[in-house]
């Protein structure tokens, strides 16, 4: 044909399709993703040290194997309240003059998404160690370890922040290993990393391909209940590990514990939703009952397991016990 | 949804006869080879029985031979007419009759045909582009490799410059930017002035793109080492001054090409400059709407993102290969190609579904919805072109395939062939809903990325590579080499590929069934990771094969040809003769 012949006019009319397309199925959705939405009411910014955090979080590289984005299928539950809207990520603007954008959505999950990992483990000592050698907390992490954010001294100084580290993984260390200033940069990124409420009243969207709901117990008796295992594994065994015999000068063993084997129900269920910082030979332990939302069911379903685990042989507790403390716990901290 | 029988779900019942079809046909490829070898071998013994039997001849049976051949070859002189002298032949109608003169028990493989002349600066220029691109294979798949590794033994070092997350970009730009580019654009400066029937418009303007786009390269892979970056999406990690030397580079070496095509002396475009200049075109507007930045404010940095992957893979490398497909294959069948407007309809077909389906990466994310449909039907739409093209290629190959068995060629091109039509359609096949919730976030990906970046580009590439060195220089790689080339990269990514595929289905129906802990999904991959390391150690292997052949085929030392035709006798008196008057 003529018109094929003529090299200017072949070239611009593929040229002229293919920005043609550009604008419609990049460009202008781009523009207007970016033009009609605004962080929602109570998104928080970054702190300062938050934000080079972030920083230290993109030279390393993390988002190779870290997503942050929970999309509105059933699967993704895991990872957040509610699936990930637009106005999450509108906060977010160009890095510097020199670096685009970083919404770090990524696209594989060789390891966990973090969208919510601030609410999920927010404890210092487990994200120190974790980055220091995360073998040493999960031991078939195969997640790379970054010991040069720490240094090695004789002494603790004032403010500094020490990591206990296994013996096994301290091997030719002598000294004291000390949390380097980007290293706790990198763990306040981690720890501001939640998700933010919707607006009071608004609905988040629906997960979508929901499972057949497995049915949950009948309230008061410890049959039916969710599976106490599993519970286990993704809310407590980071730090108590899998033979609940925690990690020497951070996270206390369950296997003998007295709280664990004890009468006390109440003390349990309270660390359990609230935290608990008493002896200063381990770590702070956050409110991880709480930032997970965990049900009265949930919380039923770990206490049995940690109490007839690793030789553990205490009687199980039923669901009512527990949410009658669950219900006094969200009346006295309301206040 | 978990516990249902996947092999009801169509996304995974085509991805699965898709993936049967490589195995197939390198399974026949490796039986027609096989019997080429045997039957090699068996002519061997034959021979050797025959020189057994020579040897064992009596002297009688000899004389009894040769009076026979006495008999047989009696006839006339010849010269009965013409007597003694030699004949004047000034149109070289006697000398020039060639002559079969030795019987050839071993099937030699086609030597590469000699072309018509290229000029020397033009084949040093090619030989310069394609060399880097061999550097940056071998630099760029070590690198992965060890990433590999660093899935099993994740401490085998504690360097930062060296931690997986760093690493992994300067991995994927060395290959992208380094080798499969250079490479390309390599072969687009031998094919472009081909088609056009003229020389290459500037020559000086080829070393300057190489020279811009190998700094990029090396640039971008120490800023990445060293932690600058240019903040998460893949293949967007280098930071817009190193991107835009590679830009710069690949703008002017277009514009050498527009000029040339401007100039040539064909009334017609041949295809390939269609979709070579249209690649070239389509990449300088993707990087700038990549990285031009005022639209890349929070969720329009990932509609660009899906954008700008996409269209890395498939407006660049793919169209470009394409257009080299259509020059190479026709060549080296020796016919031309078996519809000239099928590439066409390809052509246009590929501009229109390929640009719409960049949001498939992010499928089920907070991206309008509408936009991920609109992903989903053009991946769906692009089995126009992929099948528009393999059907073209496929069938130009129709009525040769018995040059398979006798071309170290061929074999390159048939499987890049194939990938492609296999590798692409699965990009289909993953970007429906049900597939994209199994697989999605997987390794998954990562087996696509190479079935489709390796299987189909890298093979293309390297098929071309050995079609055109031979003919720029004149030698021949070792035959053996080249075939242990072919045959580690072929095994080794099927190695690679298909344990990682296996097993992150298994992982991403793990995720949906949502019984079990995140960290017992890292420990069901450690198997098929192992695995991606042994087949990624023969894909490596098998470059350093390829590296090999290279430098055999470019290396200066030449055996000793000592001239026979007068052609060439009065050839070398002129070089001779030219040389004493400047000395
Ligand atoms: C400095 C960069 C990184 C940071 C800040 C980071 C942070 C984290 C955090 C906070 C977790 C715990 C998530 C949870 O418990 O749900 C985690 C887990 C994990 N990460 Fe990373 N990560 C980084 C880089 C990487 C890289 C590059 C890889 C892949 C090679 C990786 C692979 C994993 C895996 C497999 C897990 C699950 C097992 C485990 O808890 O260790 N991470 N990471
Ligand atoms: C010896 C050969 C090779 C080995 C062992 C290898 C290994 C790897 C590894 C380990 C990754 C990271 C995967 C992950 O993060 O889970 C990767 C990613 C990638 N490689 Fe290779 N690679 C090789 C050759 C190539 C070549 C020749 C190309 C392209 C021309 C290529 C293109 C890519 C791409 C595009 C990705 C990103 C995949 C994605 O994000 O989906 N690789 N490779």
């Amino acid at each position: 044909m003529e018109f094929f012949d003529n090299h200017k006019k072949l070239f611009r009319t593929a040229l002229g399709l293919f920005v043609g397309l550009t604008l419609i199925v990049a460009i202008r959705p781009a523009i207007n993703n970016q033009n009609n939405n605004a962080p929602l009411p109570n998104y928080e910014p970054l702190s300062e040290q938050a934000y080079l955090g972030k920083k230290s979080f993109i030279a390393n590289g993390c988002v190779a194997c870290h997503t942050q984005q929970v999309r509105n299928v059933d699967m993704d539950k895991i990872w957040g309240n509610r699936p990930g809207i637009a106005a999450d990520y509108a906060g977010i603007t160009r890095t510097d003059f020199w670096r685009n954008t970083a919404t770090l959505m990524g696209t594989e999950r060789t390891g966990p998404d973090l969208t919510n990992i601030g609410a999920r483990q927010p404890s210092m000592a487990w994200n120190l160690l974790h980055l220091y050698q995360p073998r040493a907390v999960v031991g078939k992490s195969i997640m790379p370890a970054y010991p040069w954010l720490f240094q090695i001294k004789n002494k603790v100084g004032k403010d500094e922040v020490e990591v206990v580290v296994p013996d096994a993984y301290r091997k030719g260390i002598n000294g004291k290993i000390i949390a380097s200033q980007e290293a706790l940069n990198l763990v306040a990124y981690i720890q501001s990393l939640k998700q933010t409420q919707l607006p009071n009243g608004k609905a988040p969207m629906e997960f979508l391909y929901k499972k057949k709901e497995s049915p949950t117990g009948k309230k008061g008796s410890t049959l039916n209940l969710p599976d106490g295992k599993l519970l286990y594994t993704n809310n407590c065994m980071s730090c108590h590990q899998a033979n609940g015999e925690g990690l020497k000068g951070a996270f206390p063993p369950l296997k003998g514990s007295p709280i664990v084997l004890g009468d006390n129900l109440e003390l349990y269920v309270n660390i359990i939703m609230l935290g608990y910082d008493p002896r200063p030979e381990y770590a702070t332990m956050n409110a991880v009952g709480t930032d997970n939302n965990l049900t009265p069911e949930e919380v039923t379903a770990i206490i049995n397991h940690e109490r007839t685990s690793w030789g553990n042989n205490a009687k199980k507790v039923t669901t009512e016990e527990v949410k009658k403390i669950m219900d006094f716990i969200k009346i006295t901290t309301k206040k | 949804m978990g516990t249902k029988n996947i092999f009801n779900e169509w996304g995974i019942i085509i991805t699965l006869l898709l993936i049967a079809l490589p195995i197939i046909v390198a399974s026949i490829l490796a039986i027609v080879k096989a019997k080429a070898i045997i039957k090699n071998y068996l002519e061997k013994k034959e021979q050797e029985r025959f020189n057994n039997y020579v040897k064992d001849l009596t002297p009688i049976e000899v004389e009894k031979l040769e009076q026979r051949k006495r008999a047989l070859e009696f006839a006339l002189s010849n010269n009965e007419l013409s007597g003694e002298t030699t004949p004047i032949d000034n149109k070289g109608l006697i000398d020039n009759v060639s002559e079969v003169e030795t019987l050839r028990f071993i099937e030699q493989k086609k030597k590469s045909q000699p072309r018509p002349y290229i000029e020397p600066e033009l084949s040093k220029l090619i030989i310069w582009y394609l060399g880097c691109a061999t550097f940056w294979l071998l630099f760029g798949t070590t690198v992965g490799e060890y990433l590999g590794i660093k899935f099993v033994a994740p401490d085998v070092d504690h360097y930062s410059w060296l931690s997986f997350g760093r690493l992994r970009p300067v991995h994927t730009n060395a290959v992208f930017w380094g080798w499969a580019s250079l490479a390309m654009m390599g072969l687009a400066y031998y094919v472009i002035p081909r088609v056009s029937n003229v020389p290459i418009a500037s020559i000086r303007t080829g070393y300057r793109s190489l020279i811009l786009i190998n700094v990029s390269v090396v640039l971008g892979s120490l800023f990445l080492m060293a932690g600058i970056n240019n903040g998460g999406g893949e293949y967007r990690e280098y930071i817009w001054p190193v991107m835009a030397l590679f830009g710069i580079g690949v703008f002017i070496s277009l514009r050498n090409f527009f000029k040339t095509i401007a100039k040539r002396t064909t009334k017609e475009i041949y295809v390939s400059n269609w979709y070579i200049i249209s690649a070239m075109m389509f990449l300088l507007v993707i990087a700038v709407v990549a990285y031009w930045p005022s639209w890349q404010t929070g969720l329009g940095e990932t509609v660009v993102q899906g954008y700008y992957m996409h269209q890395g893979v498939g407006m660049w490398f793919m169209l470009f290969n394409l257009g080299l497909m259509y020059y190479f294959l026709p060549q080296q069948l020796n016919k031309p190609i078996y519809s000239y407007s099928l590439g066409i309809l390809a052509f246009w077909a590929q501009i229109l579904f390929y640009t719409l389906i960049g949001t498939h990466h992010f499928i089920f994310s907070a991206i309008p919805w509408w936009l991920q449909t609109v992903a989903i039907v053009g991946s769906a739409g692009m089995i126009i072109p992929v099948v528009a093209g393999t059907t073209n290629f496929l069938m130009t190959f129709k009525g040769s395939w018995h040059k398979l068995s006798g071309s170290y060629t061929l074999p390159f091109y048939l499987i890049g062939i194939i990938f492609y039509f296999t590798g692409s359609l699965q990009g289909t096949a993953e970007a429906f809903r049900f597939t994209n919730l199994v697989w999605h976030f997987t390794d998954f990906t990562v087996a696509h990325s190479h079935l489709t970046m390796y299987g189909i580009i890298c093979f293309m590439l390297w098929g071309f590579i050995y079609t055109i060195v031979p003919r720029l220089t004149g030698k021949e790689p070792p035959q053996i080499t080249v075939g242990a080339h072919f045959w580690l990269a072929l095994i080794g990514l099927l190695f690679y590929t298909f344990p990682l595929m296996y097993g992150s289905t298994l992982r991403g129906l793990m995720w949906m069934e949502g019984t079990k802990s995140f960290i017992e999904s890292v420990e069901l991959m450690a198997p098929y990771w192992l695995w991606r390391a042994i087949g990624g150690s023969l894909m490596w292997l098998s470059h350093i094969l390829f590296a090999y052949n290279f430098y055999v085929m470019v290396k200066r030392k030449d055996k000793i040809t000592v001239p026979t035709s007068p052609i060439d006798i009065l050839k070398a008196k002129q070089e001779m003769d030219t040389q004493a008057q400047t000395n």
